[in-house]
Order: structure tokens, then C-alpha cells, then sequence
């Protein structure tokens, strides 16, 4: 690279960052050798979710939060369902426990298998699209999109549909699937985990950036269990609370250029959630295949290349087979659909791990069910500081990289949190501005 | 005597793609709505139209056909036909949205991987206003009336050698 003169400031800016959810932008201002401003730009016009909850009944918000997102509704509807049980003093367990984990295997499946092999997969084999590398690797397409239909079937056996289900109720379900269509899974997800498995030799052979960062990460821990449903909120750097306490700990603020919030734990700043922070905490706890995996794809127990977060969704992909099928072997779906729920005066909170995330929820309801308020922190609103901390360091580190490759980096280092930006407010446009 | 070689008549499945609480962009699956209430004997479906889904929904079929709002730049209401088997959908039918593909990105990604049914043909109806919450504009509410019927058209499909079955 030609010697740059002091005082010279270069612009990286990308018009329309493809392969994420939702309307936004990314500017990267670099002065001196030093990155002066990085934004990441959420143009997409809120949404009011929070606003429109007020006045309903606490039974709609499985249903209304699912709207959310097309492609974690389940993640909405859990932590819904888990907020108004807390308020209303029950629980769910048992039989209907395992059913709805089995359909958040079937999200996690089906997001995952999207991001790994068609959204994620291109940057590192140097494609545009999932389109261009299909005529060249048409294998991975193909696997990709029975990966994601076999995570849609759990979906419309558990959930009635596969985009936003509509069988999820607080307490429950609505209606039970048959053991016949739960049996019909089996061998159809028996494929899917070894179809993960054999992919690994091709995903670790991806060349991934040399690039590490201190992330505080953050996660929900489960005594027993590699966290879906419930847990503690731990990090790395010492954070263990109940998710009741999560106000307590966590903020959000108003920045001007995202119609996003950004969440920031109150006592150390930017955090990160998602696949990498939910593996490097619950290694432990994943199943022996899925740790067999990890090995298999270079992996040990924490990771902390955001690039590899490819990885270690390929990882929690088997895992989510392999959970699925303990659950499908040991299903008992004899007894009721759902437990009785009586709502009453009271504020209930839920956290579950959305595939890209913790999904924070809380609810204040009054004692006939109808909604006071409603607080709604999406996983991508939560990472949006350390996506920015993210650009900033890797665009410090690989400025000899010429413009357009150093362009194409930074949107390979922003989809690595497969951001969801119509989840957090709500095309994402990157600029690395060079003057 | 040999016996005497059957030929099946192709099989054909009406999808229609959208969002009805999205004004015109609802076009394609008010067509399709409208078909399915008018003859009982064509396969249909709606979808919202992700790129897994529409491969999944024609897969086992050999003649489909999709109706989707477009906004290509034509005047609002203008039905164009295209047979996507042969060549792509010309520009202006990607998807504007992007952790989905679209039906332009379906039926290239279809192409490349052998999953394409044999006759594919998209009827795309230039939409004017896609705002949430907006209804559909008069323009595009007369060219779905005027598809529909013409879709609807069980006899003339048969005479076309086109054996509609439910799907």
C-alpha cells in the first residue's frame, strides 16, 4: 500500500449491505491511521411493538411479539410465554417443557442453517449471493435448504406453520401434534444432524481473519442444559443475575444515527450475545456429539473470533439435531395442551436465547391481564455497540487491505452477527468513507 | 399385445405471493384467493414468498405458475408474463428485502440447482402503493379481477393440455 500523508482521512462506506434483515447502513471514518467515527446507521423507522401491547390481553402476546420477525418468531413467543407465566405465578414443565424446546430446536435449525450456508457461506467462498455460489457448490445450497426445511417441518408439526406459528398460548399449546407426526420427524432430522456433521471439514477449511477481541459476553447458564428457555444471565467478566434483576443491570439508550436502542451493561459498557457467547458459557453443557463437532471444526471450549461465530452456529446446529431427537425419543404428548394460566396483578420477565441472542421481555399486567407496559430488548439492539467496537478495530488492523477488499471485510464482519435489524427497530447500506 | 403407454397430463399448482396487508402487494395471492373460491379443481397456495419456501411449495410439480406484484416501472395495474423456465425474470423483480430471497432469486437459485419445475410461468401485476396498512389501488384491484378470471378458466386450461390437480 502506497505511504499515506498525515492528516489524510479515508471514508469505507458500502451503499446496501446485502444478506442481513432489515433497512440500514454502516459509515467508517478512518483519520491518521486511526478510525475516527464508525456507525452503524438503522434507518429503518421503528416499530411501536411496545406501544401497541398496552391494553391487550396478556393471552395475545405470544401471538402479536411473533410478528416481530419472520425469522425468530419463536424466540418472541417464548420469551413472551415465560414473562406472563412468571407474573402469573406458574410454570410450565414437564412434557410441554421438552415440546417447547423441541420447536425452539426447530428455529434454531432453520435460522442457523440459513446463515451458515446461504448468508454466511458466499463471503467466505467469495460470492455475492447464495445464488452465484450455487452454480458452483450447488451441494451446499441444496444442503442448506433441506437444513432449513427440516427445522420448518418441527415448526408446522409444533408451532401449525412455520413463519410465525400460531399454536404457541401462554401455559402452552394450543393443540398437541400427533405421535405420528412427531415419529415422521425422526429420520428427517437424523439427516440434518449428520448432514451438520459432514459439513464441518468444509467450514473449517474457510480461511477466517486473524481476529480476536476482549468481549464481555453475555448468555443465559442453565444448571443442566445448554440455555434455551431459562437460565441466569453470566458473562465472562463476572455478571451472574437473575433475569428478574436484568433492568438492574442492563440500560438502553438513545443514539442519533440508529432508530435502534443500544443496551449497554450499566457497569462495563458494550457486551455481546449470541451463538459465540452462549457456546464460550456452556461448553460444558453441550451434547457429546455437539462437542465432538466442535472439535472436529478446531474448536475448544471458547472462541472469540466473531468470524468463526460460522462455526460455532454449524456447532449449536448438530447440537439442536441432536436435542431434538432426545426429545422426540422421549415424547410424551398424552396430557393436556397447556396448564391453566389465571392472570393477576403483577410483572413477569422473560429471557430465552434466540438463535442470535438473548431476547429480553418484560411485562407489567393488571389483575383481569391487560398489559400496563411492555419492554421488549432484542439480541441485535444488544450487540449494536460491539458490532461498531468490531468494524472499528478490524478496519485499525487491516487498513493495508485496498478499499474494496477492506469494503468487503467490514460487511463480512458485520453479517457475522447475522444482525436481525428489523428485530431491533428495524438493508443495511455500509460506508467506509474515504476523502 | 403391449400394453399401451399412458401419458400423464402435466399437473399444475397456482402460487400466489404477497402480503395482503401491504396494498398492491397483495395482488398475487388475491388472484390466487379469488381462484381457489371460483374452481375447485386447481391446486393453490399462498406464500409470502421466501426462496426455501417457493422451492419447497413446486417441488413434485411440473407446471406452475406464480403471480406476484412487481414494481418494474409500468403503469400500475399492467399484467407482464414471463416464462421463467426458459430465461430469468428481467430486472426490477428482485426482492427488494434481503435475509429472504425473492421469487427472481428463487427461480435462478432453482435453475442452478436442477429444481425448477418444467413450465414456469410468472404473471406480474406493477403494483403503485405497497405502504403497510394501505388497501389496493383501483388500477391493480381491475387487473386481478381480470387474471383471476382468465386463471380461473378450468376448460381452457384442459384445452391447453394443462390437467389441473389439487395439490
Amino acid at each position: 500500500m502506497a505511504e499515506r500523508k498525515k492528516g489524510e482521512s479515508r471514508n469505507i462506506k458500502v451503499e446496501v449491505l446485502a444478506r442481513v434483515e432489515g433497512e440500514g447502513g454502516m459509515q467508517v471514518r478512518l483519520k491518521d491511521g486511526r478510525v475516527d467515527q464508525v456507525r452503524l446507521n438503522i434507518f429503518e423507522p421503528p416499530r411501536f411493538f411496545e406501544a401497541m401491547l398496552r391494553g391487550r390481553d396478556f393471552t395475545e402476546t405470544p401471538d402479536i411479539t411473533a410478528r416481530i420477525c419472520g425469522i425468530c418468531p419463536v424466540a418472541y413467543q417464548m420469551s413472551a410465554c415465560h414473562a406472563m407465566e412468571m407474573a402469573c405465578e406458574t410454570s410450565v414443565d414437564g412434557p410441554l417443557r421438552e415440546l417447547r424446546r423441541l420447536l425452539y430446536c426447530g428455529e434454531w435449525i432453520e435460522s442457523h442453517a440459513l446463515h451458515v450456508f446461504m448468508l454466511h457461506a458466499p463471503d467466505f467462498l467469495g460470492y455475492e449471493s447464495a445464488i452465484h455460489m450455487s452454480a458452483e457448490h450447488p451441494e451446499v445450497v441444496k444442503t442448506a435448504l433441506r437444513l432449513k426445511h427440516v427445522g420448518n417441518e418441527i415448526m408446522n408439526v409444533l408451532g401449525g406453520r412455520a413463519v410465525h406459528p400460531v399454536n404457541v398460548r401462554v401455559g402452552g399449546f394450543y393443540r398437541l401434534p400427533s405421535r405420528d407426526a412427531l415419529a415422521a420427524l425422526v429420520p428427517q432430522v437424523e439427516w440434518a444432524r449428520q448432514a451438520c456433521i459432514d459439513s464441518m471439514p468444509l467450514l473449517r477449511s474457510f480461511e477466517y481473519p486473524d481476529f480476536e477481541q476482549d468481549y464481555e459476553l453475555v448468555a443465559l447458564s442453565h444448571p443442566d442444559e445448554y440455555p434455551m428457555n431459562e437460565g441466569r444471565l453470566v458473562s465472562n467478566k463476572g455478571l451472574d443475575v437473575d433475569i428478574v434483576d436484568y433492568d438492574a443491570h442492563f440500560e438502553e439508550t438513545q443514539v442519533e444515527h440508529s432508530s435502534a436502542l443500544h443496551s449497554r451493561l450499566k457497569a462495563r459498557g458494550r457486551y455481546f450475545v449470541g451463538p459465540l457467547a452462549r457456546f464460550s458459557l456452556n461448553f460444558d453443557k453441550l451434547s457429546p456429539l455437539a462437542r465432538q463437532a466442535a472439535a472436529s471444526a478446531g474448536l475448544d471450549g471458547e472462541c472469540r473470533n466473531p468470524f468463526k461465530s460460522l462455526l460455532v452456529r454449524a456447532v449449536e446446529l448438530v447440537y439442536a439435531c441432536d436435542e431434538a431427537l432426545r426429545i422426540l425419543g422421549d415424547c410424551d404428548v398424552s396430557g393436556p395442551a397447556s396448564m391453566p394460566v389465571e392472570p393477576r396483578a403483577g410483572v413477569g420477565h422473560g429471557c430465552t436465547e434466540a438463535p442470535r441472542g438473548i431476547l429480553y421481555h418484560r411485562y407489567e399486567i393488571d389483575e383481569h391481564g391487560d398489559i400496563v407496559n411492555a419492554k421488549i430488548v432484542p439480541p441485535t439492539s444488544q450487540n449494536q455497540a460491539q458490532i461498531e467496537e468490531d468494524l472499528r478495530a478490524f478496519v485499525e488492523q487491516y487498513q493495508a487491505l485496498g478499499k474494496d477488499e477492506l469494503t468487503w471485510k467490514c460487511e463480512q464482519a458485520i453479517r457475522n452477527y447475522d444482525p436481525c435489524i428489523s428485530c431491533a427497530t428495524h438493508f443495511l447500506k455500509l460506508d467506509i468513507v474515504e476523502d | 399385445m403391449p400394453v399401451p403407454f399412458r401419458v400423464r397430463a402435466p399437473t399444475l399448482l397456482l402460487i400466489g405471493i404477497g402480503n395482503p396487508d401491504c396494498g398492491d402487494d397483495g395482488a398475487g395471492v388475491e388472484v390466487v384467493r379469488r381462484v381457489a373460491a371460483a374452481s375447485d379443481g386447481i391446486g393453490t397456495l399462498t406464500l409470502s414468498g421466501g426462496a426455501a419456501e417457493l422451492i419447497d411449495a413446486w417441488s413434485g410439480t411440473d407446471r406452475v405458475v406464480v403471480v406476484d406484484a412487481a414494481r418494474s416501472g409500468r403503469p400500475p395495474g399492467t399484467v407482464s408474463r414471463f416464462e421463467a423456465d426458459a430465461e430469468p425474470l428481467p430486472a426490477g423483480h428482485e426482492r427488494r428485502s434481503t435475509h429472504g430471497l425473492g421469487l427472481a432469486e428463487a427461480i435462478e437459485l432453482a435453475r442452478n440447482l436442477g429444481l425448477l419445475p418444467s413450465r414456469l410461468t410468472v404473471y406480474a401485476i406493477e403494483a403503485a402503493e405497497t405502504a403497510v396498512g394501505s388497501v389496493m389501488t383501483p388500477a391493480v384491484a381491475r387487473a386481478v379481477e381480470r387474471l383471476a378470471d382468465e386463471l380461473a378458466d378450468v376448460e381452457r386450461l384442459r384445452r391447453a393440455g394443462i390437467e389441473p390437480v389439487s395439490k
